[in-house]
C-alpha cells in the first residue's frame, strides 16, 4: 500500500456522467493488480470528510486511470479536478481478481453500468484467447468500453435496458442467452462480473446454475479503506469479511446474499 | 535549542505526546506501509473482548458533515487471538503499548482481562473501554454513572499494576464528576473523549443509514465538545488527561494540550491521511521552537484568560 500525490494528466467526460481521468503514478502503475481498488482524496477540505473508493480501469506504462460515475458531491468535485492538478492516492488496495487461469479456458466479463470499469484492466492481464465481455447500460449513449474491448480480442456483446443497442434487457439475461448457446462447463469458463448488487446476485445465481467459477467485485461505502476501521464488512459464508481487505473480488460461493448485507 | 517532547502517563513514559486512538488503528499493523510506527508515542489498540465478539451488522459506517458515525460495535478476535497473533507485532516496535479492553455483559470480564494481562509484559498500560456507544442492549454506560465508574475502576484498579487510563463518553451531564470518580478509584489518568451518540437517515429510503440505528460521532465535527471536555476535567482533576476528538493536523493537537491535556490521541483522522500522527509529532517540534518553549509539558494547561 502506498500514499501518493499524483499529477493528473486529463480528466474528460467520456460518456453521460461516466467520465474518464489520468494520472501519473509509476509506482502504483506497477503495484496494481486488476480488481483492486485506489482511495482517494477529492478534496482538501472537510468536505467531503471520507476518502472515496474507486477501481483501478486500466494501467498504460506509468499512467493509471480511472472511470467513473459523477453520482454524488464526492464524484462532482473530481470531475472538477483539471489537468495539472494533483490527487493524494492511497493504494492499491484490496484483494482483486485472480486470473492465473490457464489459456485454453474460455471468460466471461459481465460488467453493469459502471461496473465495467474493473474489467478492462482485467481482460489485458488474462491470458485466454476465448473472452467474451458483456456490456450492461441503461442506453446506447452510456455504453462502455465497448471499442477497448475489442481491440483486446473480445468478444463484445452488448444489452441495453431500452433495446436501443444489443439485447433489450438485462444484461444477466443476456448471460443466460450466451450460456445457453455455449452450453460450457465449470471446467472450461470463469465469470468475473462488476455492477450493481441486484445484477451481482442474478450473476452468481446463474453461475450457480450453470455449475461455473465466478468473481464479483462488490462496491460499499467504506471509511479507512485499508482494513483498519471494521466499517465496511458484509456477511459471507467464512463470516463477517471487509470488503476493502478481503475484497472487494469475493468467489460467488462465499456470498450469501443475506437480508442483512450492504 | 534541544525540545523535549517527552511526556508521562502513571509509570509509562511517552518520547511525545502523540498516540492513536482506540479503534482507528487496528493493531497497528494496518499502517505500517505508511509510516515509521517506532516514532509514535504510543500505540493504543482496538478494543479486545476476553471472548472474541462479531460486532454489529452492517451497514456500520456513514459520512457526516466533518465527521462520521460509527456502530462497530467492538468486532475484535479476543484476547487469545491478540495474545498470540497481533500483540508480537506491537511487541516489536518498542514503543509503548496500550491496551484498550471492554467487558461484554459482565463487568467481572474487566477484572479477569486485568488480571491475566498483568503477567503480559508487552502490554504497557491498560485502557478501560467504558464508554462504547455501540453495545446492543446496553441503554447505561458505565462512564455514565459516577458510581458505577468508581466501582469498575477501583476492581480493575486491585487486579493490576500496570498504568490505568479510563476512557470517558462525552455522553453525560458533568464530565468532571465522571471524571474525579476514576480518579479517586486509582487511574492513573483519563482519556477522553469517546464518540458522541448520534444517528443519520436516508430520506430516500426514509431507513437509518446505520443499521444500528444510532452509532459514535468523531471527527473534527466532535472537536470544539471534547476540548471543552478536556478543559474542564482539567480544571478538576490532578491525573493527566489525554486529550481527544476530532484532532486533524498540528494545529488541532496544540488545542487540546492548551486546554489542559498531556497527551492526545489521534483517531479517525488516521482514515483520511494515514500520515496524520507522524505529521502532528514534527508539528508540535516545530511549534514549540517558535515559541521558545522547550517542552512538551510546559504547554498542558497553559491556557491564558482573565477570570
Amino acid at each position: 500500500m502506498l500514499q501518493i500525490k499524483a499529477r493528473i494528466i486529463s480528466n474528460k467526460r467520456c460518456k453521460g456522467n461516466y467520465r474518464h481521468c489520468i494520472v501519473n503514478a509509476k509506482s502504483l502503475a506497477k503495484a496494481s493488480n486488476p480488481g483492486q481498488f485506489l482511495n482517494i482524496r477529492v478534496s482538501d477540505g472537510l468536505k467531503p470528510f471520507l476518502r472515496r473508493p474507486f477501481s483501478v480501469h486500466n494501467i498504460n506504462g506509468s499512467n493509471l486511470e480511472i472511470l467513473y460515475e459523477v453520482a454524488g458531491e464526492g464524484t462532482k468535485l473530481l470531475a472538477d479536478k483539471n489537468p495539472g492538478e494533483y490527487l493524494d492516492i492511497i493504494g492499491p488496495l484490496g484483494h482483486g481478481f485472480d486470473c492465473r487461469q490457464e489459456a485454453n479456458r474460455q471468460t466471461i466479463l459481465i460488467g453493469g453500468g459502471i461496473g465495467i470499469a474493473p474489467l478492462l484492466f482485467l481482460s489485458r492481464k488474462i491470458k485466454s484467447k476465448n473472452k467474451i465481455a458483456l456490456i450492461g447500460a441503461r442506453t446506447k449513449s452510456q455504453v462502455l468500453c465497448e471499442k477497448e474491448f475489442r481491440s483486446l480480442g473480445c468478444d463484445v456483446k452488448i444489452a441495453t435496458d431500452d433495446g436501443s443497442a444489443g439485447f433489450k434487457g438485462r444484461v444477466t439475461a443476456l448471460l443466460k442467452k450466451v450460456l445457453q448457446a455455449n452450453r460450457p462447463t465449470g471446467q472450461q469458463v470463469t465469470i468475473y462480473a462488476c455492477g450493481p448488487r441486484s445484477m451481482l446476485k442474478a450473476v452468481c445465481s446463474i453461475a450457480m446454475q450453470n455449475n461455473i467459477p465466478a468473481q464479483v467485485s462488490l462496491e460499499e461505502h467504506m471509511s479507512c479503506g485499508i482494513g483498519a476501521c471494521l466499517g465496511c464488512v458484509i456477511k459471507t459464508r467464512k463470516g463477517l469479511e471487509r470488503v476493502c481487505k478481503e475484497g472487494p473480488v469475493f468467489n460467488r460461493e462465499d456470498l450469501t446474499w443475506g437480508k442483512n448485507e450492504n | 535549542m534541544k525540545i523535549n517532547l517527552s511526556v508521562k502517563i502513571g509509570k509509562i513514559k511517552l518520547k511525545n505526546p502523540v498516540m492513536t486512538a482506540s479503534g482507528t488503528f487496528g493493531y497497528a499493523e494496518e499502517f505500517n506501509d505508511f509510516i515509521n510506527l517506532k516514532r509514535l508515542g504510543a500505540i493504543v489498540t482496538k478494543t479486545v473482548t476476553l471472548k472474541p465478539h462479531i460486532g454489529n451488522l452492517p451497514a456500520r459506517t456513514c459520512e457526516t458533515p466533518s465527521g462520521m458515525l460509527n456502530s462497530i460495535g467492538l468486532e475484535n478476535p479476543g484476547l487469545e487471538v491478540f495474545l498470540k497473533s497481533k500483540l508480537p507485532f506491537l511487541k516489536k516496535l518498542n514503543i509503548p503499548v496500550i491496551m484498550s479492553i471492554a467487558s461484554i455483559g459482565s463487568p467481572e470480564e474487566f477484572i479477569e482481562l486485568a488480571k491475566r494481562l498483568n503477567k503480559v509484559s508487552a502490554v504497557d498500560a491498560l485502557e478501560l473501554n467504558i464508554s462504547c456507544p455501540n453495545i446492543i442492549g446496553e441503554k447505561t454506560l458505565i462512564s455514565q454513572e459516577c458510581e458505577a465508574t468508581y466501582k469498575t475502576v477501583s476492581s480493575v484498579r486491585k487486579a493490576t499494576n500496570k498504568t490505568l487510563i479510563t476512557k470517558l463518553s462525552p455522553n453525560v451531564t458533568c464530565i468532571s464528576d465522571i471524571a474525579k470518580a476514576a480518579q479517586s478509584a486509582g487511574s492513573d489518568a483519563i482519556a477522553l473523549i469517546n464518540t458522541l451518540s448520534g444517528m443519520s437517515i436516508d430520506i430516500e429510503k426514509r431507513a437509518p443509514k446505520l443499521k444500528a440505528v444510532t452509532g459514535g460521532l468523531s471527527g473534527p465535527a466532535i472537536r470544539p465538545v471534547a476540548l471543552k471536555m478536556v478543559w474542564e476535567a482539567y480544571n478538576n482533576i490532578k491525573i493527566p488527561i489525554i486529550g481527544m476528538g476530532g484532532i486533524m493536523d498540528t494545529p488541532s493537537a496544540l488545542e487540546f494540550l492548551i486546554a489542559g491535556a498531556t497527551a492526545i490521541s489521534i483517531g479517525t483522522a488516521n482514515f483520511i491521511n494515514p500520515k496524520a500522527t507522524i505529521e502532528i509529532i514534527d508539528g508540535l517540534s516545530e511549534y514549540l521552537k517558535r515559541k521558545k518553549i522547550k517542552s512538551a509539558e510546559e504547554l498542558t494547561g497553559s491556557l491564558s484568560h482573565e477570570k
